[in-house]
């Protein structure tokens, strides 16, 4: 069925999704779904043990099984240099152990079978020796003296140290700090929690060995980037190589990196002679594929009595697992975490992080946190909220008083990030509006009376996203600038093709609407192509909410580009000078005579022709740009949790969630709600259920969805949702992004929340997921320990 | 051994391992790849079909049992080129970003509807309390459903995207 | 997805059949029902049978009825089913409540009440409930039947009584007037196992409670039941003192398992608030005050 021309849909607002019409026909096209010709399937055989020296493998029986065509451990990966890769962040994997494991689900060896069912018989009949190690699985424990160390492949290495970083002025901050009235410190610890897409990594290698031409079809974020990785990884000619991201079903952060399994694939596709598929389990993605956070952080706030905010100083704990491997860019080891002077006017702070490695999964940026900004907000918000409690008032009223002023912006933080645009208060004015905030207290003191437990939570975000300058910003040395090309054809009907790559944020729908508002074009004339690196400009990827701020830009950058040449071309048609012409939503008339004009659409077909072109102007309609981003955009929100909570068995109610966020211009409200929805959900996941916890030994204790506890509709309210517009100054159409959002602001109103209902117990904090034992041990003044296993 | 299971109003036959799990024989062996999976546990619920009437996770049959039955994926929702008022719902109320919770979604929400034409809020999201989604915070999924409740008819569809 | 290893499949046409197919392919093989304890189990190569045989289409095991003062429950009835019966509402509001909070709705249209019982799951919601409840199993073999009570079904963590060419038919749930039932359940998120639960099952006799049965799941109560605290209620006048007494002997009674649910102080303390809400709901039914 087509939409008629009376329904054609130029520019923003809202519209339903291009893409839906395959999704909701069971017509998809994930990793799983494709069968190549002849294609294997591959299956990964992991460590029981969290650190551990490997004795020996014995894959005998595993070859000798009849629908086994290979086999693949370290050692044959060392004979190809490829049994360590390069990491995202300058350090080493291991794709197959070699001399050591170290995390429990650690790759060990691989087979490639005729089934996926085979696949995994045949792992049963490797043997492995191990003789096992003591690990280090306290973040906290992992620089002792007498703690093992785990990288003993680096060279002299004789600690679990990684690195040291620090933003802002320390003698400054501490100065402020020693002549405080208020001094509020806090531990505040961010779990490892994961982003546990429902769809799980995977990839098919096949290596074509009469061209020479290496395919990946992997459901990656970032195609172009894995594509150059894998060139200079593997000595494969780039040109050779082709990255084909199909749909994904779900990312957040998951599908950034390459893992193991994908290089193991492709090995196997080269020994074999056939395509490989691997795709892993969901154990699989909850224990080795990368988690998130697992932040310690000693946060302290320095205050006046009155409740004025003077300086903030952090230091932080990075439990990076055994290998360091974030996404993230090159000179921000802890990514934009020194954005953790949050939404507040204060003149000083400083923080400090220390890398460790600990024998678990490696990895640490993902889940939305938008290179560390969700621990950053949750530190700042937990931390004004435990001032609040010290000071005894209200936390609405203690945020406004320190709001940073729509006067000020741009405005440079203490730790040298300049916000482009903001109005903070009424931003949370609107959010207090929207929830009766003065009712709802009024409700809570009632309550109170008669022993019942309400709480309610705030958190006010500033988010710094769309990554960025290049100048400043490169992951592995790639800058972070991603390019775009637009065609118009000659009949008027356009194509874009994007660097980004879509995992449910509706790409082909909304890129088109950019497209749509600048060109006049229906989005339905606008075919947007992605994920292919074969058919797809240059650029690092979707994450860090980078996709509308990057991408978007380069975008607009160039159907501005293709609107400008129109205009020349029209003003040619029309025997004008370029002057006189004036251009409305691809309309080109005549300066004071409107009945003389020409569509875009007439412009793209004589652009096509034989009709001569001014000097210097070349015929067709086609722009590209590459978008360096001279800044970050700088979405922000205001975030009010309302709880209720069982005082005798801990079980938390969430009752209602505001929010009012502000990312700038939205071009599609409807897709813009739906990111935030998702993120509302992220939040009451951390905050209440989700955590992958350690026992003694290292056995990863969130390996399953029957203990990874992910927010089912029961859990979640009906969201409340709000917005104010601030477009971002430096940014082609205004906009911020905003696929992050929710996910980095929501937790902290969530805990924010629990905390005020126990208030009149005294407690001022207890660490995430705040799980019924956890909050029924906070009550009793003896709050669990989450990041280890639940001990007596 | 043979089975032989009715799926989308259509018969299969196949030679199967007993093992063969039924979201692999109709992912696999039928090539109807709407139906995914996501999970060890019988959690995720992104794998869920219909057999005879009623949602069950397709990870957690075996399509040996399944044989003699009838079962109904997503693709079998579109009837005569009409989508099912729930796909309508679902792309109306932007009930699906991600798409990949969408089919064993939609599945329980035909049935839940089928059983209860006027669902309250709560009931909707008890109904689909076994059909996990990590993109869309659930709140128009449930939208999706009431439009669908709404709408029980496929009249004139107002804005559906060419395919 | 992980997947099981090969086994033998063998569908049975009748009870006989499937007791002949038991005795024939011995102690590796395994009856499958519902499936959704065993297959994740097999899944996960934790339990690698042999031999499945498939009773699905023991439709005669498939009916809920009333019998000799009893409500008879076929050992094939679905969780869902269970839930949606109303002579089963009417008699044992407590399956209700307890069927409502397990796992999630799709998951009930295959679980099975033979199944459930059978797997033993010291955090298996039916076992507390049908314990509280007196309630008895008919088990079949080639030699006949045996009834045993549920509460002497279970010996220990997923082990039952139940013998490798036994099946069970039925439940028998005994009908006394005059009886309120509930059940109360704390869980980390909807469709979770229990951190602790708690089912009460009482008959009054004016003011008088003259029969109770409190049945605690995932706390280690020795089969399901905290007997002495039924023990010391039973005879005394349903107020708060008896809910009191009952819920500190029977948090004392169990033993909880320390784990990421929980630590054992805070389900200790949980079974016994659980306890109290429960009896107090169960006093409140047999009242007619609707709870």
């Amino acid at each position: 069925m087509t939409v008629t021309a009376e329904q054609a849909h130029v520019g923003f607002g809202r519209r339903m999704r291009k893409e839906d019409a395959r999704f909701l026909r069971g017509k998809g096209n994930y990793v799983d779904d494709f069968a190549l010709p002849g294609m294997l399937h591959g299956a990964v055989l992991r460590s029981p043990y969290a650190h551990a020296r490997l004795v020996s493998i014995d894959t005998s029986a595993a070859e000798a099984h009849p629908k086994v065509r290979a086999v693949i451990t370290g050692a044959l990966l060392e004979t190809l240099k490829l049994a360590w890769i390069p990491s995202l962040s300058h350090d080493v994997v291991a794709v197959l152990a070699t001399d050591k494991v170290r995390f429990h689900g650690q790759e060990v060896a691989f087979v490639v079978a005729d089934d996926r069912y085979a696949a995994r018989d045949a792992l049963e009949l490797i043997d492995v020796e191990y003789e096992p190690l003591p690990p280090v699985i306290d973040a906290r424990r992992a620089l002792d003296s007498e703690a093992p160390v785990i990288r003993d492949d680096i060279e002299g290495k004789a600690d679990n140290h990684i690195f040291d970083w620090e933003a802002g002025d320390r003698d400054a901050t501490d100065a402020v700090f020693a002549r405080a009235e208020v001094v509020v410190a806090q531990d505040i610890l961010y779990p490892r929690v994961h982003p546990a897409p429902l769809e799980t990594c995977g990839a098919i290698a096949d290596m074509d060995k009469v061209t020479g031409k290496l395919t990946i079809y992997c459901n990656t974020q970032a195609p172009h980037a894995h594509r150059t990785l894998y060139a200079i990884v593997a000595g494969l000619p780039e040109h050779k190589i082709r990255i084909v991201s199909p749909d994904i079903g779900g990312g957040f952060g998951n599908k950034v990196g390459i893992y193991p399994g994908y290089v193991l694939a492709v090995v196997g596709s080269i020994l074999t002679g056939r395509p490989v598929k691997w795709v892993e389990d969901r154990a699989e993605n909850l224990m080795s594929t990368s988690f998130a956070r697992d932040y310690h952080m000693q946060t302290e706030i320095a205050a006046t009595q009155a409740g004025k905010i003077l300086a903030l100083r952090v230091n932080v704990i990075a439990d990076h697992g055994a290998f360091n491997n974030t996404a993230q860019p090159t000179k921000f080891p802890a990514g934009f975490f020194h954005i953790f002077t949050g939404s507040y006017d204060y003149p000083a702070a400083h923080c400090t992080v220390k890398g460790v490695y600990t024998n678990k999964a490696p990895g640490g940026v993902a889940y939305a946190c938008s290179f560390r900004i969700t621990e950053a907000a949750y530190a700042v918000e937990r931390i004004v909220d435990c001032l609040a409690f010290e000071l005894d008032m209200d936390p609405a009223e203690l945020r406004m008083k320190n709001l940073l002023r729509a006067e000020q912006f741009p405005y440079k933080s203490p730790t040298g990030w300049e916000y482009d645009s903001g109005d903070y208060p009424r931003c949370l004015q609107k959010a207090m509006e929207i929830a009766s905030y003065d009712e709802l207290r009024r409700e809570q003191a009632e309550k109170r009376e008669r022993g019942e437990l309400m709480g309610i939570g705030l958190s006010f975000f500033t988010e710094g996203v769309g990554a960025g300058p290049r100048k400043h910003m490169d992951i592995l040395g790639l800058g972070m600038a991603d390019g775009a090309e637009l065609r118009v054809h000659p009949t008027g009907k356009a194509v874009v093709r994007i660097s980004v790559q879509s995992q449910g944020q509706g790409h082909e729908t909304t890129f088109a609407q950019i497209v749509s508002e600048i060109t006049g074009i229906p989005s339905d004339d606008i075919d947007v192509v992605h994920g292919d690196t074969d058919n797809t400009p240059f650029g690092l990827g979707t994450y860090g909410s980078r996709s509308t701020p990057v991408s978007g830009a380069a975008v607009a950058v160039a159907a501005k580009r293709v609107v400008d040449k129109a205009k020349i071309i029209a003003a040619t048609m029309m025997e004008v000078s370029l002057e006189d012409i004036e251009v409305e939503k691809g309309t080109f008339s005549v300066k004071g005579d409107p009945t003389v004009s020409k569509t875009i659409q007439e412009v793209a077909l004589a652009a096509h022709g034989p009709m001569e072109l001014p000097e210097g102007v070349e015929g067709h309609l086609d722009a590209a740009c590459v978008y360096d981003p001279p800044n970050l955009t700088y979405p922000y929100g205001a975030y009010i949790c309302v709880v209720d909570v069982d005082p005798t068995t801990g079980a938390v109610k969430v009752r209602r969630f505001i929010a009012v966020d502000d990312c700038g211009t939205r071009i599609n409200p409807m897709i813009v709600e739906g990111q935030i929805h998702g993120g509302l959900a992220d939040g009451i996941g951390m905050a209440l259920m989700e955590v992958i916890a350690f026992d003694e030994d290292g056995n990863c204790l969130g390996g399953s969805f029957m203990d990874y506890q992910l927010p089912t509709a029961m859990e979640c309210p009906s969201w409340e949702l709000g917005e104010t517009v601030t477009p971002s100054p430096h940014h082609p159409i205004g906009a911020k992004g905003v696929g992050e959002s929710a996910t980095v602001g929501s937790p902290a109103a969530v805990v924010n929340a629990v905390m005020d209902a126990l208030k009149p117990y005294g407690v001022r904090h207890a660490d995430m997921p705040l799980t019924p034992a956890q909050v029924w041990r906070t009550i009793q003044g003896r709050p669990l320990r989450t990041d280890l296993a639940i001990t007596d | 051994m043979q089975v032989t299971v009715k799926v989308n109003g259509e018969e299969y036959t196949g030679e199967i391992e007993p093992r063969l799990l039924l979201v692999h024989f109709l992912r696999d062996e039928l090539g109807l790849t709407g139906t995914h999976w996501g999970c060890d546990t019988s959690n995720c619920g992104v794998c869920v079909v219909q057999v005879d009437g009623t949602p069950v996770k397709s990870c957690t049959m075996l399509a040996a049992m399944a044989s003699g039955h009838e079962v109904l994926t997503v693709e079998g929702l579109e009837q005569n080129g009409e989508l099912d008022p729930i796909q309508q719902g679902f792309m109306t109320e932007h009930g699906l970003q991600c798409g990949f919770c969408t089919p064993g979604m939609m599945l329980t929400a035909r049935w839940l509807l089928d059983a209860n034409p006027n669902p309250s809020d709560a009931e909707i999201r008890e109904a689909i309390s076994g059909n996990l989604c990590r993109c869309t915070g659930y709140e128009n999924i449930v939208r999706a459903i009431h439009w669908a409740a709404d709408h029980p008819r496929v009249a004139e569809p107002e804005e559906v995207a060419a395919s | 997805m992980q997947v099981p290893a090969q086994f033998e499949y063998e569908r049975a046409s009748s009870v006989d059949d499937a007791i002949a197919l038991l005795e024939r392919h011995g102690e590796e093989a395994r009856l499958i029902a519902g499936g959704h304890s065993l297959l994740p189990l097999m899944k996960l190569r934790l339990a690698s049978p042999e031999v499945l045989v498939d009773i699905n289409d023991l439709t005669d095991l498939q009916r809920i009825w009333v019998e000799s003062d009893q409500l008879r429950i076929g050992a094939m009835v679905r969780h869902a089913d269970l839930l949606a019966s109303a002579v089963v509402g009417e008699h044992y509001r407590i399956l209700h409540d307890a069927e409502r909070v397990i796992a999630d709705p799709v998951v009930r249209n295959r679980g099975t009440i033979g199944g459930s019982l059978c797997h033993a799951d010291p955090a298996e919601d039916l076992s507390a409930a049908l314990a509280a409840i007196r309630a008895e199993v008919v088990i079949k073999s080639s030699s006949g039947e045996r009834v045993v009570p549920v509460r002497e079904l279970c010996i220990g963590p997923f082990e039952t009584v139940v013998g490798p060419a036994e099946i069970v038919t039925e439940v028998r749930l005994p009908i006394r007037p005059g009886t309120g039932s509930a059940y109360s359940k704390v869980e980390r998120r909807a469709g979770d196992y229990a951190v602790a639960a708690a089912g009460a099952v009482v008959t009054l006799d004016g003011d008088m409670i003259s029969e109770v049965g409190l049945g605690l799941a995932a706390v280690g109560a020795p089969r399901f039941v905290a007997s002495r605290a039924e023990d010391a209620v039973r005879g005394r006048r349903a107020d708060d003192e008896a809910l009191g007494m009952a819920a500190q002997i029977a948090a004392d009674e169990c033993e909880p398992p320390t784990d990421q649910r929980g630590p054992s102080d805070y389900k200790r303390a949980l079974a016994g608030e659980l306890v109290k809400r429960a009896l107090r709901t169960a006093i409140a039914r047999c009242r007619g005050e609707e709870a």
